[in-house]
């Protein structure tokens, strides 16, 4: 451990999964209680309806999330900065990519393609809620909650602002299913700000830790254990289950041999 | 507004791109002045357009450890790291400052997805991936950044950033932060992007391919020119390597207009342009050079062209240096950062290659030909799809503020 601890403050808290329609159904889920799963897919109602149209699922996933836990902090969604984190994009569009190149190249759609950057969660994000603040995409294997956690919490530090976090992951597609490890859908995100405020959740207190690629994860309750499994975006079940529970601390990976100590206390 | 920064050092750097391996061929290529683009000879049905290839990567081989990487994209990523010395550089750093103190934050937009298009057309008789190609840490957007902290033996933060054509200059941006909060000591940033039918046929379905050599700024432009590169830094505290050039500033912004389209009044540039120069506490006047994003599509050329207009003087000179390499995306933000250092280090200011009729907008600040004049502080422009915007401010040791 480094010694050097990074404190910030929780100001919203995001979640969805095919059981889980928001951060209140995680907190049924502990507690014991089995909470309707959300009624449809995650429709991003936050964008104009061509926007929705052309979206692929992923967008609509991170969206729905990040919409979720900008609104609990009560931010102007069109000032944060924002990070999106995603282990392998939108699969469904990787998919099509590589089975029409393979098939008939020249018969590629132009908005699929442009569907395909990492970065079209926070494209499409800065677009709907007007945002020119610094947005970026990132991934890092089953590591791209710990290590977009890292990344919008130096930011939120580095930069002495508040900085929504997105980490979210759809099904594998095609072929693709059989080496992405998304067997259902996962996304949460987060609104970190360097200092208490009204709208604050939690604090968190994040210390790097060597960590081992070999080592298991850490335990967590049935079901979050198997829906941890299910999706690259979900060891953040660690974290918000914390947040749910009120206080503890908990491990996640920033980086194969890097791990990330989490101290979380729920704050009044 | 942001604060100002402290400058951080880049101790070493390296650019391997169709102009070539390392930093001489690269201030050879500048000198030149002429393209390293060619016939586009990439796959199996090529589309009559010009690319920058790097020659001979399909000769490159990995050591017997990392051979489970391989890849055209990794391969890039390991000739890159052989050029100048540099792996040698950060094996120094690790040494020094211990495997976990050092940050591995690197921008791609392709990653390895040419092994999963080639996964794709070699799948077997049940519709699934052939036995060589089961391997999920090349079906990654991570399997770069994850493969060169296998060779370096870093172990401390390890990202990948992929904002399409700003991803390798933001990385620049990440590995401040990381160094300013005591998280680590030194920081390896750089992009690597490799030729593959995803871009190439990609960028043609968006009409923003040139059948020619691109025209950055030429008033006939008609599209890019995509190239491959891979360009690393390593940054340290300034204390650590007192002669070596500055990162003095950095700015990062969003348009929040459209997913593939700038903003036409080009506000989220202007944004990063301003953020950059507060960070380095400078005024605009004092920027000697811009090497500009100029991809030679119609519409990004415009934009930033006016903005360059309403925020420099007239002093000021600019160029885009496409025309060598051609549009190297993901890893065009670290490419064009070496090119702006070379330019800092020899006194010369590339030209705009590959212009013959200049657009009219673009007024007088532009460097057609090359230029022989001291530059002390020079500006890096990335800009990428969904309307993600980077620049990035180097100076000279003895410039820096």
């Amino acid at each position: 451990m480094t010694g050097l601890r990074l404190r910030f403050y929780i100001e919203g808290v995001g979640v969805w999964s095919p059981h889980l329609a928001g951060f209140p159904a995680l907190c049924e889920v502990l507690a014991g209680a089995t909470p309707a799963p959300p009624a449809k897919a995650p429709i991003a109602a936050i964008l104009p309806p061509a926007e929705r149209r052309r979206a692929p699922a992923c967008v609509h996933l991170a969206l729905e999330v990040a919409q979720q836990a900008a609104a609990a902090s009560g931010r102007e969604l069109g000032m944060l900065p924002c990070v999106f984190a995603s282990s392998h994009g939108d699969q469904a569009t990787t998919d099509y990519m590589c089975a029409t190149l393979a098939r008939e190249p020249l018969e590629l759609s132009p908005t699929r393609f442009h569907n395909s950057v990492h970065n079209a969660p926070a494209g499409y994000w800065t677009i709907a809620v007007g945002c020119r603040a610094a947005s970026s995409a990132v991934s890092a294997g089953r590591a791209s909650f710990g290590a977009g956690l890292l990344e919008a919490g130096s930011q939120a530090l580095g930069n002495d602002e508040a900085v929504l976090l997105a980490c979210a992951d759809t099904v594998g597609a095609g072929p693709m299913y059989e080496v992405t490890d998304c067997h259902e859908a996962f996304g949460s995100a987060l609104v970190l700000s360097p200092a208490r405020g009204a709208h604050t959740l939690a604090r968190v207190d994040l210390q790097l830790i060597p960590a081992h690629p070999a080592y298991p994860e850490p335990p967590l309750p049935e079901p979050l254990a198997s829906w941890r499994s299910n999706n690259p975006s979900a060891p953040a079940l660690a974290l918000l289950a914390l947040l749910a529970q009120g206080a503890g601390h908990c491990q996640l990976a920033a980086a194969p041999a890097l791990g990330l100590h989490i101290d979380l206390e729920r704050m009044p | 507004m942001p604060d100002p920064m402290t400058p951080l050092a880049i101790s070493a750097c390296t650019a391997t791109s169709a102009m070539g391996r390392g930093l001489h061929a690269h201030l050879a290529s500048l000198r030149s002045e002429h393209t390293a683009l060619r016939p586009n000879d990439f796959g199996p049905a090529p589309l009559p357009c010009w690319v920058g290839r790097v020659a001979g990567l399909e000769d490159a081989t990995l050591p017997a450890p990392l051979a489970s990487w391989d890849c055209r994209n990794n391969r890039l990523a390991w000739v890159g790291l052989q050029q100048d010395g540099f792996l040698a550089r950060v094996l120094e750093a690790r040494t020094r400052y211990g495997a976990d103190r050092v940050a591995l934050l690197l921008g791609t937009s392709t990653a390895s997805i040419g092994a999963t298009e080639e996964a794709y057309r070699t799948l077997d008789a049940d519709g699934g991936f052939a036995d060589f190609m089961l391997r999920p840490k090349l079906h990654n957007p991570h399997s770069l950044s994850a493969f060169v902290a296998a060779t370096l033996g870093l172990e401390g933060p390890c990202l990948t950033i992929s904002t399409a054509c700003s991803s390798s200059a933001k990385v620049f941006a990440s590995a401040e932060r990381l160094l300013r909060l005591g998280l680590v000591d030194a920081a390896v940033v750089g992009g690597v992007d490799s030729l593959c039918a995803s871009v190439l046929y990609g960028f043609n379905a968006l009409e923003l391919v040139s059948r020619t050599p691109c025209r950055p700024f030429d008033a006939d432009r008609d599209g890019i020119s995509i190239g491959e590169a891979a360009a690393f830094a390593l940054l340290e505290r300034g204390a650590v390597a007192p002669g070596r050039p500055r990162l003095i500033g950095y700015g990062e912004s969003s348009d929040a207009h459209h997913m593939s389209t700038p903003d036409p009044d080009g506000r989220g540039a202007e944004l990063a342009l301003r953020a950059a120069l507060e960070r380095a506490a400078i005024e605009p006047a004092q920027v000697d050079y811009i090497n500009l994003h100029g991809t030679a599509s119609v519409k990004n050329d415009e934009v930033e062209a006016a903005v360059l207009q309403r925020l420099f003087p007239a002093s000021t000179r600019a160029s885009s240096s496409k025309g060598y390499s051609g549009h190297t995306l993901g890893a065009a933000g670290a490419l064009e950062a070496v090119i702006s250092l070379l330019a800092m280090a020899h006194d010369l200011l590339p030209g705009n290659l590959g212009t013959t009729r200049p657009d009219p907008r673009c007024g007088p600040r532009f460097a057609w030909r090359n230029e022989s004049r001291p530059i002390g502080v020079t500006l890096s422009n990335s800009f990428g799809f969904g309307g993600n915007n980077a620049c990035l401010l180097f100076a000279h040791a003895g410039v820096a503020p």
